[in-house]
């Protein structure tokens, strides 16, 4: 196995409230990894700590064998780090093909003075850059789209489009902060089949998820969180026989999914 | 040291009515985050009203003494303004209140620009001379230092008001309100409170005290004129942001602080830079706290840094 | 072009090519037309061209990249007074246009950097404060760096600056070509400013659909998704800012030479407030719209200077509203009323960020259609 991410004693404050406390977890390389916990738990604090939005108290992130910067998400992002939003977060007045090619962006050179005269480098990079949000788009199912207003795309497009545009960064660890919230079961059963397809094309995916069911029969280990501490981290059939997460989720009231 | 008792007295001065007007940008940005842009302008619409009204009573009534005729002018400003504050909102503002952030504020500088073209139209484009019915003769309380009735009155009145408005927003179920408003409008509407009824009465009593500020503002310098709110205006935003906008006793405590800074920065700067600036850079000192402030200490003197979670 | 062309009612969307060559034909015969006319609407027109370059550079701060500047006059004010310092007998240099028009555009683009690296990461409402505040400093060092040691010559401004030369051709100078026939110069300086506006439209074009265009709006759309694929909001914030500045920094340039004197009262706060409106009218971050909202905005006031003062004489006996007072009223009114009714502008249209046609360009790999 080989170790492509590495927490290392993580924690966060906010004011009063300690979101995260010492939060260790190493993922390995090709794995889908699961982060559950009752709601406030720290799970969304604990992806914007790693992808740069917020800067951890304590603690540091060894990603595929160096540390990421803090503070900093755009260079989280070239090291290979791409995320997606719970609440959707497209650019809503760019097409379907216009979202995954922006967020080519990082990958592509043009400057100012190529721009300006379209040279043949720049010509060349954005074609090529077009044909692969096209294959992306393709990829996750929705090519047919291309030139729609994302703004109006349904629901679960909208997710996929995110899914595709966090794609078009390369990355080699893809986090996803609740891909299926608000989905129905259909959508669900589908996204689970893409995010298995993209494992299986080499990306390590990390997701955060609610929905227990489909975070134990997805993932191949499992971290559960529970006021900013991790209180377990095993494959599913263990974490679920925990009586730590029982009573994490059990006393958490409303959650008995 | 005379010199700078004298620039700390006009700073006071002239900071209190910064904190008046401050006070209404401060109410507004608190419960809609809208930098309303032609607040200045409605202190401007006060002053120039309550003119109109102190010039007809003095026809009318040549026997009024002048507290009179100042109370005459304000009784017919201030409503005026409170008015023209509904207006403002009820017609501009409402319905953008789901639009995107720069919708607004686009907005509101097209209506401080309506506003001094309206009042370029009404009362031209010369400036007017204010009559000075509070006494503008200087006294000497210490030797070397002056200090003129009118700046006296600026500086009572205005905290006479400023201790109202913080009576009402703390003490009375008006302020509770406005509070919860500003906290949180849709929760605020679910313990219900009208939020457009509150939002409605905050523009309405800043209004007021612009109002009031202009007439004081126009009586200091004796004179009133369609662009004499754009700059205090932007002061008493700038005064705003300074003491954490959004917080009513740092409006206060910002226009003081900034009539004192520009005051005796005016007094001082020429022997600061060698000679090479002067007292004409006096509006600068306003610009760069703005934007200090606005960069290195964006909730102010007195905000509190609040976590932005997700 | 064709986004002037799409704009044309009608024949736009049904005719696209006779549309195109309608707008063809109407930039090269306007001054003709204007001249007709009378030489006060050439002069407008001129003006007119001005503004556009104006409103295309903000459009690139405001429209594309979302950032409200409220002080994006003094960019103009940069470029202008570079022209008379480094063109009139003030300092007594005279440089060449070549050497001076492109120091007015990198002395507003430093300005630009200068003054974006610090306020740029402001939310909006505040930015287009503290850009309006740089606006006024600026105005107000050109007011007063006339003492101790002149520099700006204070309120009355700088005098008789060199006019544009192209290749040893004064263009400020009317062309007699026979006795009874000249060509006044109002003409040259229609083309040459003509040239210039496409050639910023062709470069804003190539910056829209490419890399940065699509992070400007990413950016514009939404910050912090812009952030977490990768962008570097700062940078490219700071690039629109600049170029933005560059775009100003020009057309300053070219309004120095053009009306031969600056002074500080031509960068008053309202001319930022009108550039602003003139984007906001046509439509944010179109780049059609934008053009005509310039076009619009600049000849209306000059149409009812001519027309609404005489009406008002005629029926009223007096003039009530005077020139001054119309313009103002129609650039708050357009700014209020567009706001409330037609927030995207006058002419509504999607921005392109790409070429969809690239992809046929070379037959896309058959594999997996579905």
């Amino acid at each position: 196995m080989i170790r492509l991410l590495e927490a290392r004693g993580i924690a966060k404050r906010f004011g009063g409230v300690q979101a995260l406390s010492d939060v260790s977890l190493s993922i390995n390389k090709g794995e889908i990894y699961g982060l559950i916990g009752p709601n406030g738990a720290g799970k969304t604090t604990f992806f914007n700590v790693l992808t740069g939005a917020y800067v951890a108290d304590q603690g540091e992130f060894i990603f595929a064998g160096a540390e990421l910067p803090r503070g900093k998400p755009h260079e989280v992002v070239a090291r290979g780090i791409a995320r997606t939003f719970q609440n959707i977060r497209l650019f809503r007045d760019m097409t379907a093909l216009e979202n995954v090619m922006a967020g080519h962006h990082i990958r592509m050179k043009a400057n100012v003075w190529g721009i300006l005269t379209q040279n043949r480098a720049t010509r060349e990079e954005e074609r090529l850059a077009t044909l692969r949000a096209y294959e992306l788009l393709k990829y996750v199912g929705i090519e047919r789209y291309a030139d729609t207003i994302s703004k109006n795309l349904s629901y679960g497009d909208q997710r996929r489009l995110e899914i595709a545009r966090a794609l078009a960064t390369e990355p080699q660890l893809l986090a996803l902060d609740e891909p299926a919230a608000g989905m129905n079961a259909t959508e669900t059963g589908q996204l689970r089949t893409l995010i298995e397809t993209i494992r299986n094309d080499g990306v390590t995916v990390l997701l955060i998820e609610h929905d227990v069911k489909l975070v134990m029969g997805l993932c191949d280990r499992v971290a559960v969180l529970d006021f900013g501490k991790k209180i377990a981290e095993d494959v599913p059939a263990v974490v679920q026989r925990d009586t730590a997460v029982i009573e994490a989720y059990l006393g958490g009231a409303h959650h008995a999914h | 040291m005379e010199t700078l008792l004298q620039q700390i007295v006009n700073g006071l001065v002239v900071g209190s009515v910064y904190s008046l007007v401050a006070l209404g940008y401060t109410m507004v940005y608190g419960i809609l985050g809208l930098i309303n842009f032609a607040h200045g302008d409605v202190m401007m619409i006060g002053a120039l009203v309550a003119l109109q009204a102190i010039l007809f009573a003095q026809k009318m009534w040549p026997s009024l003494g002048p507290l009179a005729l100042v109370g005459i002018g304000l009784v017919v400003s201030i409503p005026t303004c409170m008015l023209l504050g509904y207006v403002v909102e009820r017609t501009a503002y409402r319905r953008l209140r789901n639009a995107p952030r720069l919708a607004p504020l686009i907005t509101a500088i097209g209506v401080s620009f309506l506003l001094q073209t309206l009042a370029m139209i009404i009362w031209g484009r010369g400036y007017h001379s204010f009559p000075q019915l509070i006494s503008t003769v200087p006294m000497q309380p210490i030797e070397g230092v002056f200090v003129t009735p009118v700046q006296i009155t600026t500086l009572l009145v205005s905290a006479g008001l400023m201790a109202a408005l913080l009576l009402v927003v703390n003490k009375t179920p008006l302020g509770r309100a406005m509070r919860a408003t500003a906290e949180n409008h849709r929760v605020a509407s679910l313990m219900g409170v009208d939020a457009n009824k509150i939002i409605a009465i905050t523009f309405i009593i800043g209004s007021a005290l612009a109002a009031i500020a202009g007439v004081m503002v126009a009586s200091n310098y004796g004179i009133a004129h369609y662009t004499m709110g754009f700059l205090p205006g932007l002061k008493a935003f700038t005064a705003a942001v300074l003491g954490g906008i959004g917080n009513i006793g740092g409006a206060m405590l910002g226009g003081i602080v900034l009539g004192l800074v520009e005051s005796i920065g005016a007094g001082y700067i020429e022997t600061w830079s060698f000679g090479f600036l002067n007292s004409s850079y006096q509006d600068i000192f306003a610009f760069i706290i703005l934007g200090a402030v606005l960069i290195f200490r964006p909730t102010g003197l007195l905000g509190e840094r609040v976590a932005d979670r997700a | 072009m064709n986004e002037l062309a799409a704009v044309i009612p009608w024949l736009g969307t049904h005719k696209p090519r006779a549309a195109r060559w309608v707008v063809i034909v109407l930039m090269i015969t306007a001054p003709l037309i204007a001249a007709f006319f009378g030489r006060t609407w050439m002069r407008v027109l001129d003006f007119a061209l001005l503004y556009v370059m104006l409103a295309l550079g903000l459009n690139l701060v405001v429209g594309f990249a979302g950032l409200l500047d409220l002080g994006y006059i003094a960019f103009y004010a940069v470029g202008a007074y570079t022209w008379a310092f480094l063109a009139s007998p003030h300092f007594g240099l005279h440089l060449p246009f070549w050497i001076v028009l492109p120091a007015g555009a990198a002395f507003a683009a430093l300005a630009g950097l200068i003054l974006g690296t610090p306020v740029l990461r402001l939310r909006g409402d505040y930015l287009a404060i503290v850009t309006l505040g740089f606006g006024e400093i600026v105005r107000i060092f050109m007011n007063n760096l006339n003492y101790p040691v002149n520099i700006t010559n204070g309120p009355q401004g700088i005098n008789a600056l060199d006019p544009i030369i192209i290749f040893g051709w004064d263009i400020s100078r009317n062309w007699q070509v026979t006795d009874n026939l000249s060509v006044n110069s109002l003409f040259f300086y229609y083309y040459a400013f003509l040239a210039c506006v496409i050639g910023s439209v062709i470069f804003i074009q190539r910056m829209q659909v490419s890399r940065m265009g699509r992070a400007w709006a990413a950016i514009r759309d939404d910050d912090l998704a812009a952030k977490a694929i990768g962008i570097n909001v700062r940078n490219v914030k700071l690039l629109a800012f600049s170029l933005g500045a560059t775009f100003g920094g020009v057309a300053g340039g070219l309004f120095g030479a053009f009306q031969g004197f600056v002074s500080p009262e031509s960068f008053s706060l309202m001319e930022s407030i009108m550039v602003l409106a003139m984007v906001v009218f046509g439509g944010m971050g179109n780049l059609g719209g934008v053009i005509v909202g310039a076009l619009i905005l600049s000849f209306l006031p000059e149409v009812l200077r001519h027309h609404a003062v005489p009406l008002q004489q005629a029926v009223f006996g007096t003039v009530i509203l005077d020139p001054e007072v119309l313009r103002l009223l129609i650039y708050a009114l357009a700014l209020i009323l567009m706001m409330a009714l037609r927030p995207a502008g006058l002419i509504p249209a999607h921005s392109r960020y790409s070429r969809p046609e690239l992809l046929k360009a070379e037959p896309v790999p058959a594999e997996g259609r579905a």
